[in-house]
């Protein structure tokens, strides 16, 4: 048949037996296979985590890619270092100095997109069996990475302000008390993926406080702090401390995920790793999106696109709690006051897992709450993600969400009163 | 030759049948044969009304793809078309009026029932789950009436497991079949005309290295060892194949087809189901069918092509 078969008898992968362990915890899904729908123009997505890049000015994009293939094109076109490109940098640390932070461009890595700058740093902390601390739900993409590393995840109990102080201190003591090595404690600490939750500043110090105590590391992922609705969001909290706190930052959001540019901000000593990892692994971030990001900065007002899109998606998020009100009125759902998200919360016993083929067939996609959690807990969560639809569109899919939802209780009742 | 593949749709099997559609689209190329891969969209009937394709291969699945539809609009456009005709498509992609002609026919299927999701709400859920666990003998399979991919397909060993099964089931469709589950080797056989009439493939034979063939199992390589041809003496696996020959015939499923059974410990074989557009990625089973025969799937994919445009002529 092919060089995987063995004869007649064949598994379609002769190298089954070869990979490493941590392979078996790359596993694809049904929910995986029902994104695929998704892209088709029927079904509204309020799935994937994707910016509204149609509201980008096209002349600014122009211009922006005009002016670096005229001027730096054998630059753009070449391989670059491993900590990235110096003149990005700079402007990375005016950007972050919006957030509070002062930082230097010296101590900044680029890399492609802060998912990349995660697994790193998982890569340069975790061994099999060290625990990552996460919120709870915590972004998908952080459970994915971790648990590929063979880290054990800990959820910690999360509220209407985000990570609890007290939970926190009290899992640290609890898993140190069994013996194990607690490393990190991974954090959207502004209007968190998924819960859209920020966590006011005295949280943020006592947090700070507790892990400084016990010797974990924060990771803070913030790629969603300039996107206010209302008012200006707490400071970073690597404003708060250059040496416990590893900050990741990404274009993702404000302009573009297409080209795939994030950054991380460390200590030097960690930065210095995180530099020579990168170079291992891929030599240098690709240059030309590198430049592009840092010659979109330069020749647009990009604090003006910023409030710009601050402005759609309020309109966004205004348009997903009138039609949660309306239609769903005795659901519970989050109100962030920034970012692309809500987190559903439905009544015990409805699988989102479950009633997500339900969905797509009545043409509206969201994300299961299980996938925000490494133990299998959110089941009668999800996230909806109000970003990308347009306003009306927004109102349509959860219109339509709401009757799947109204449908799956009825079918739980007929079934509970059995 | 022009061939148009129809590949896609919004059923939740979108993306297998994405992939089947193009690894059907490398393999015919292989052979010579010029195709497109089109999705069903609101340009569709247009454009196949307009370029009068030789050949139409819809490897959709789903709604839209087996149940008929697509194929009544295949007929009404005068296109050749691989696989069953609407009539017959309708009633194979229902798995319920599938079994029925399958036991009018005298050929074993196991024990079934399928349930509108409204039977539960007008009468009482437990006195109706009751009803169905002393009928039917347990352990049950539980499967959306319609669809396939085993997505929604559970077992269960108690009633109090039946009812979590349905909830999972309906989240597919609102009609659901329970059917007495037969321990045995499991079998796809398909049967193909590559021009000298219909006939059984070598059988396929599933084993998953979890003991359940659901949806990881089939589309992770690594998850299950295929056995092909199947590992059954002689005479049980001639009866397998008079079975799914005789069924395939039944059902009408043209040129292509492929049904699953199983074969029990006394080696009595039993229909399951059939798929009217068998899948045709790189795990699929069909395609080892083909291997298994002595084909490549070029060769395997022409052959069928052609033998589907002169079948138009007696649809």
């Amino acid at each position: 048949m092919n060089e995987t078969n063995t004869g007649s008898i064949t598994n379609f992968d002769y190298w089954k037996s070869a990979y490493a362990g941590r392979a078996s915890n790359l596993s694809v899904s049904e929910v995986r296979a029902l994104f695929a729908v998704v892209s088709r123009p029927e079904v509204v997505s309020l799935a994937g985590g994707m910016p509204d890049v149609s509201e980008l000015p096209t002349e600014g994009l122009n211009k922006a890619f005009d002016s670096l293939v005229s001027t730096r094109r054998d630059l753009a076109l070449q391989y670059g270092g491993g900590q990235g490109d110096a003149k990005l940098r700079e402007q990375i640390v005016e950007i972050m100095a919006l957030e509070g932070i002062q930082g230097s461009a010296e101590d900044l890595i680029v890399t492609t997109g802060s998912q990349h700058g995660l697994d790193l740093l998982a890569d340069l902390f975790i061994d099999p069996g060290d625990v990552v601390l996460l919120e709870s739900p915590s972004y998908v993409g952080a459970v994915g990475i971790f648990r590929h590393k063979e880290a054990e995840i800990a959820h910690v109990h999360t509220d209407d302000e985000g990570l609890s102080p007290e939970a926190l201190q009290q899992s640290i003591t609890e898993l140190k008390a069994q013996g194990k090595k607690v490393k990190l404690l991974y954090l959207v600490p502004t209007f968190a993926n998924p819960s859209g939750v920020t966590i006011p500043t005295h949280r943020r110090e006592e947090i700070l406080k507790i892990c400084e105590s016990e010797g974990v590391l924060i990771v803070e992922d913030n790629p969603y702090g300039q996107l206010y609705f209302d008012e200006i969001p707490p400071d970073a909290m690597r404003s708060m401390s250059e040496q416990h706190v590893v900050y990741l930052g990404s274009f993702s959001k404000i302009l573009s995920p297409g080209l795939r540019v994030g950054y991380v901000l460390a200590p030097p000593a960690i930065r210095e790793k995180l530099t020579l990892a990168n170079e291992s692994a891929i030599l240098s971030p690709a240059m030309f999106g590198q430049m592009l990001v840092g010659e979109y900065l330069t020749v647009n007002d990009w604090k003006q696109q910023i409030s710009d899109y601050r402005d759609i998606y309020r309109q966004k998020r205004d348009a997903a709690i009138e039609a949660i009100d309306k239609y769903l009125p005795e659901i519970r759902t989050t109100r962030p006051k920034g970012g692309f998200f809500l987190w559903v919360t439905m009544p015990e016993g409805i699988d989102s897992k479950a009633m997500l083929p339900l969905a797509v067939s009545e043409l509206v996609a969201y994300t299961p709450g299980t996938a925000f959690f490494g133990n299998g807990m959110g089941q009668n969560n999800l996230r909806v993600c109000f970003s990308h639809p347009s306003v009306d569109r927004v109102s349509l899919g959860i219109q339509r969400l709401a009757g799947v939802i109204n449908n799956q209780i009825e079918l739980l009742k007929t079934f509970d009163a059995e | 030759m022009k061939i148009v593949i129809l590949a896609g749709g919004i059923s939740p099997e979108r993306d297998i049948s994405l992939k089947s559609g193009r690894r059907l689209a490398d393999h015919l190329a292989e052979a010579g044969i010029d195709s497109e891969i089109r999705e069903p969209d609101e340009l569709l009937i247009d454009y196949l009304s307009t370029t009068k394709p030789d050949l139409v291969w819809s490897v959709l699945h789903g709604a839209g793809g087996e149940d008929g539809a697509i194929q009544r609009l295949l007929e009404m456009l005068g296109l050749a078309f691989v696989g069953a005709g609407s009539r017959d498509a309708k009633n194979i992609w229902n798995k319920a009026a599938a079994k029925a002609k399958i036991s009018e026919a005298g050929l074993a299927t196991p024990n079934w029932i399928a349930l509108h999701k409204n039977t539960f709400k007008q009468l009482n859920a437990k006195s109706v789950l009751g009803l169905v666990s002393k009928d039917l003998k347990y352990p049950l399979i539980t499967k959306p009436i319609e669809g396939g991919s085993a997505q929604g397909v559970s077992r269960s060993d108690d009633q109090k497991g039946l009812g979590k099964s349905m909830v999972e089931a309906y989240a597919y469709c609102d009609e659901v079949i329970i059917e007495e589950f037969v321990e045995g080797t499991e079998l796809a056989i398909t049967i193909v005309d590559t021009g000298e009439g219909l006939k059984a493939l070598p059988a396929v034979e599933i084993e998953a290295e979890s003991g359940n063939f659901g949806y990881q199992e089939r589309y992770i390589p690594g998850e299950t060892t295929f056995y092909a041809p199947a590992r059954l003496d002689g005479n049980i696996a001639q009866a397998a194949a008079d079975m799914a020959l005789e069924a395939h015939k039944k059902l009408g499923l043209g040129v292509l087809g492929r049904v699953d059974l199983i074969v029990d410990r006394n080696n009595q074989p039993w229909f399951l189901e059939a798929s009217v557009s068998p899948g045709l990625t790189e795990t699929s089973l069909s395609p080892q069918a083909f291997t298994a025969a002595g084909f490549t799937l070029a060769e395997a994919y022409k052959a069928i092509a052609e033998s589907a445009i002169k079948y138009q002529f007696r649809r």
